[in-house]
C-alpha cells in the first residue's frame, strides 16, 4: 500500500501504461504518415494483380450471363444480344477501352475488333436475339470463329489469377486447367531466376570483398581507419545514377579501362566490359559494398581483441581462432550486411538498365515497363507481388536462421 | 480504383496546382497550359507558336512537361482537376486515350477538313503537329569513303559487308520490325497492307530477319543515347530519331550521316483531355497552330516537318531537305499505322523482350 491507498502493483501498472501510451503517441504521426503515403498505396496497387473490375463495371448485365455459359461454341443468343447492347452503350459512355485492352491480351487485334464492332452494332440493336450473331459476323468475319468468343468467359470474373499466372509464364485453357504459355511468351520465370541469381552473386562478392575491408577498418588505429572509412563513405554518398554513368564511361569499348589496357598492351582489342553480366556485377558490387562493409565493421569494432589473444595463447592456430572465436561474434554484422545487400539487389533497376545487356534486366525492369509503357497494371502488380513475396521469404528465412533481434546495422 | 484513392490523388493534385499557381502569373481567361516534351523540341514550339500566339491571337501559353503516359491524363479526367488544356502526344497514346474516353474528339471542319493532312496525321482525338522519322545514321568519320558507306536499309542488316555493332531502340519494337521487313524485301509502300493482311507472317518474318543481327546489337532507350553511342564509337550505325542526329550535326559538329531509306514517319499530335471546361481555348490554340504559315515556322528551329500539305509548301528548301517528309527523302518511306500497332503492341513488346533476352 502506498500513501494514497492504491497498491504499488497497480500504480506501477498505471505508470507503465502511461509510458506505453506516450510512446505510441510519439510514433503515431510516423505511423499515420507511413500508412497514408506508403502502406495504403502499395496495398491498393497490389490488389490490381487479382482484380479485373473492367467487365463488371462496363458490362454489368452480360458479365453474369457469360459466367453461366460453359465457354464452348457460341454464347447463348440472349447473351450475345446483351453483349451487343452493352458494348454499344459503353462506346457512347466511352468506357469500352479497358475491356478492349484486356481482351487484346488474349488475342492481338481484339482491341480494334471490339471498338469497330461497338460502333456498327448500334444499328442492329433492334434485331431479334437469334439474329444478333449474324449481325456480328456481318460486321467482321472474325466473330464467326468461336476462338473470339471463348476468351470473354475467362476474362469476366472480377477476381482473377490471370495476372499472377501470367507472371510465372502460365495461363488457363478453355477448361480452366493451368497450362504453360508458348515459348514465344516465356520470359518471367527466367527473369525471376535471373534476379535471384544476380542478387546471390552480388551478395557473395560483396561479402568476400567486404570482410577484409571491415576487418582492416576495425583493427587499424582510429586515425588511419577514419581515413579509410571516408574512402568507403565518399562513393556511398554519391548519387547512384552518377556512379552508374561513371562506370559506363570507364568500361565502354573506347572507355578509360579499355584504352589503358590497349596502351599498356594487356590486351590487343577492346574487351567487352559493359552491357553484359560482368558490367552489372562490377557496378552493383561497387554501389552495394558499403552496405555490406559498414554493418560488419560496426560489429567487429565491438569485439574484444583479448578473445583472439586468449584463443591463440591456449594453443589454437590463427585460422582456427579466427573461425571459432572471431567469426561467430561477427555473425550479426555479416547477417545484416548480407540481408541488406541481397534485398537491395532484388529491387535493382537503374544499374542493370544502364550497364547490362537485354539478358541482364531484372524483375523491376519489367515492372516499370508494364507500368509505364504497355500500361498492363495487372501484370505489373502481379510481378510486384512476386518481388515482395521473395523479399519477405528472405527476411523470414533470415529470422529463422540468425534471428532478426541479432541484426545490427551499425 | 476506389473513390478514396481518387479523392486522395485529387487532393494531392490540387495541392500541387495551388503550389504552382502561387509562383506563376495569375490565371486569366485567355491563359492555357500546354504539356510537351521539353528540351530543344519545347524551345521550337515556344518560338513558333507560344510567343507569337500571345500577340496574334491574344492567348497566353504556359508550358509544362510530361512523360507521355496515359495515367497522367487519366488522373486529370477522372478527378476533374485539369492541369493541361492541350497535350502534345504520340499516336499510340492518343489512340488508347481515345478508346478509354480520355480525349476530346475533334471536328475537322475547324481545321479545314482531314484531306489537308498527311496520311494518318488526322486522328479522331489527335491533330498532327509535327512529322518525325525513325531513321538510321552512321558516322561519316568511320566510313570516310562515300562510295563504300551504307546507303540502304539492307546495309544495316548486312554484318558481313559492314562489320560492327548496331544500335536499336530498346523500348519500342515498331520501327525495328518494319525496317526488318523492308530489308527483307517488302516495299515500303506495301508495308501497311502486308502487315494488315498477314500479321502473324509479318511478325515471324521480321524476327527471322532480326536474328541475322542479333549478336551485333546494342540497345538505346532514350533519344539522346543513340547519337551518344555513335559518338563514343560503341556502334557503327544506329537507328535514331532524325531530329537528334540533326542536332548532333548542327550543334556538336558531328559528321553523322542519315540514311533516308526505309524510314518510318511518325507524328506528334495535339490532344485535349476529355471534358475540359475550357476546351474552346484549347481548340483555339490548335486551330492557330495548324494554320499553314504558323506550322511552317517550327522547322526553322528543329528538323521536324509539318503535318499538312499546305504548310509543307511554305518551307524554305534549305531546311526542307533535312525534313523526314521532303520528297527526296520519302522515296522508300512508310507511314506508321497506329491502329495496327494498337492491336499488336502488347504481343510484340512481350515477344521482343523474350527475343532480346534469349
Amino acid at each position: 500500500m502506498t500513501a494514497d491507498g492504491v497498491p504499488l502493483k497497480i500504480k506501477l501498472r498505471r505508470a507503465e501504461r502511461m509510458r506505453k501510451v506516450w510512446a505510441l503517441a510519439l510514433i503515431a504521426p510516423l505511423f499515420v504518415f507511413l500508412l497514408i503515403t506508403f502502406i495504403y498505396p502499395i496495398a491498393e496497387l497490389l490488389t490490381l494483380s487479382v482484380q479485373e473490375p473492367a467487365f463488371v463495371e462496363t458490362l454489368p448485365e452480360t458479365t453474369p450471363m457469360l459466367e453461366e455459359w460453359d465457354g464452348r461454341g457460341y454464347p447463348p443468343d440472349e447473351t450475345i444480344a446483351s453483349f451487343a447492347r452493352e458494348i454499344a452503350q459503353a462506346r457512347e459512355d466511352r468506357t469500352l477501352g479497358a475491356v478492349a485492352r484486356r481482351m487484346n491480351y488474349d488475342i492481338s487485334g481484339y482491341r480494334s475488333l471490339i471498338m469497330k464492332t461497338s460502333k456498327k452494332i448500334a444499328e442492329s440493336l433492334s434485331l431479334p436475339d437469334d439474329q444478333m450473331l449474324d449481325a456480328f459476323i456481318d460486321i467482321d468475319r472474325r466473330w464467326e470463329d468461336t476462338a473470339y468468343w471463348a476468351p470473354l468467359k475467362t476474362a469476366t470474373p472480377p477476381l482473377t489469377d490471370y495476372y499472377l499466372l501470367w507472371a510465372v509464364d502460365h495461363t488457363r485453357d478453355v477448361d480452366g486447367n493451368i497450362v504453360s504459355v508458348d515459348d514465344n511468351r516465356k520470359i518471367y520465370l527466367e527473369v525471376l531466376w535471373r534476379t535471384v541469381e544476380i542478387s546471390i552473386f552480388v551478395t557473395l562478392i560483396c561479402f568476400f570483398l567486404g570482410l577484409p575491408i571491415s576487418y582492416l577498418l576495425a583493427t587499424l588505429p582510429t586515425s588511419k581507419s577514419n581515413l579509410l572509412l571516408i574512402l568507403l563513405l565518399l562513393p556511398f554518398w554519391t548519387s547512384l545514377l552518377v556512379r552508374t554513368t561513371a562506370w559506363l564511361v570507364l568500361l565502354q569499348s573506347e572507355g578509360l579501362v579499355n584504352d589503358f589496357g590497349l596502351w599498356v598492351g594487356l590486351w590487343s582489342e577492346p574487351l567487352e566490359l559493359i552491357r553484359n553480366r560482368l558490367g552489372v556485377y562490377i557496378a552493383m558490387v561497387h554501389i552495394l559494398l558499403p552496405f555490406m562493409a559498414l554493418p560488419m565493421f560496426s560489429v567487429m569494432k565491438g569485439i574484444n581483441p583479448w578473445h583472439m589473444r586468449a584463443a591463440l595463447s591456449l594453443g589454437a592456430t590463427p585460422l582456427a581462432a579466427f573461425m571459432k572465436v572471431y567469426l561467430p561474434q561477427c555473425l550479426p554484422g555479416i547477417g545484416a550486411g548480407c540481408l541488406l545487400v541481397f534485398i537491395l539487389s532484388l529491387g535493382y533497376y537503374i544499374t542493370p538498365a544502364l550497364v547490362g545487356g537485354p539478358d541482364d534486366q531484372m524483375l523491376s525492369y519489367f515492372i516499370v515497363s508494364n507500368t509505364n509503357q504497355t500500361l498492363n497494371w495487372g501484370l505489373a502488380a502481379a510481378l510486384s507481388v512476386i518481388l515482395l513475396a521473395m523479399t519477405l521469404v528472405m527476411f523470414l528465412m533470415y529470422n529463422k536462421l540468425v534471428g532478426v533481434d541479432k541484426l545490427k546495422l551499425g | 480504383m476506389t473513390r478514396l484513392w481518387k479523392t486522395t490523388m485529387a487532393a494531392l493534385g490540387g495541392v500541387a496546382v495551388i503550389g504552382l499557381a502561387g509562383t506563376g502569373p495569375a490565371a486569366a481567361e485567355d491563359t492555357i497550359t500546354v504539356a510537351s516534351w521539353g528540351g530543344a523540341y519545347s524551345m521550337s514550339q515556344r518560338e513558333a507558336y507560344y510567343k507569337p500566339a500571345a500577340k496574334e491571337i491574344n492567348l497566353t501559353i504556359l508550358e509544362d512537361e510530361w512523360t507521355g503516359t496515359i495515367p497522367e491524363i487519366r488522373v486529370q479526367v477522372e478527378t476533374g482537376e485539369y492541369k493541361w488544356h492541350v497535350i502534345d502526344s504520340e499516336g499510340g497514346t492518343i489512340l488508347a486515350a481515345c478508346d478509354e474516353g480520355l480525349a476530346h474528339e475533334f471536328d475537322y471542319e475547324q481545321f479545314g477538313g482531314r484531306d489537308g493532312f498527311l496520311p494518318n496525321a488526322a486522328l479522331d482525338c489527335g491533330v498532327g503537329t509535327i512529322s518525325w522519322a525513325t531513321i538510321y545514321a552512321y558516322d561519316g568519320d568511320v566510313y570516310t569513303d562515300p562510295a563504300s558507306a551504307p546507303t540502304s536499309v539492307d546495309d544495316f542488316f548486312d554484318v558481313e559487308k559492314f562489320p560492327g555493332k548496331r544500335g536499336l531502340y530498346a523500348n519500342g519494337f515498331g520501327h525495328t520490325m518494319q525496317m526488318a521487313l523492308i530489308a527483307d524485301g517488302v516495299p515500303a509502300a506495301e508495308l501497311a497492307n502486308y502487315m494488315n493482311d498477314n500479321p502473324q507472317e509479318a511478325i515471324e518474318r521480321a524476327f527471322a530477319k532480326l536474328d541475322s543481327i542479333k549478336d551485333h546489337v546494342i540497345y538505346w532507350d532514350s533519344g539522346a543515347m543513340a547519337p551518344q553511342l555513335l559518338a563514343d564509337g560503341e556502334v557503327v550505325m544506329t537507328t535514331a530519331w532524325n531530329g537528334r542526329i540533326y542536332n548532333a550535326v548542327v550543334e556538336e559538329g558531328k559528321n553523322f550521316k542519315i540514311v533516308w531509306d526505309g524510314q518510318g514517319i511518325d507524328y506528334d499530335y495535339w490532344m485535349i483531355p476529355a471534358g475540359h471546361p475550357e476546351t474552346d481555348l484549347g481548340l483555339k490554340f490548335i486551330e492557330y497552330a495548324s494554320r499553314p504559315d504558323v506550322m511552317a515556322r517550327q522547322s526553322q528551329y528543329i528538323s521536324y516537318g509539318p503535318t499538312t500539305y499546305a504548310a509543307g509548301e511554305l518551307i524554305n528548301p534549305d531546311i526542307a531537305q533535312h525534313l523526314p517528309t521532303a520528297p527526296q527523302n520519302t522515296g522508300n518511306a512508310y507511314w506508321v499505322d497506329t491502329v495496327w500497332w494498337g492491336d499488336h503492341v502488347e504481343e510484340l513488346t512481350e515477344r521482343f523482350n523474350v527475343w532480346r533476352s534469349q
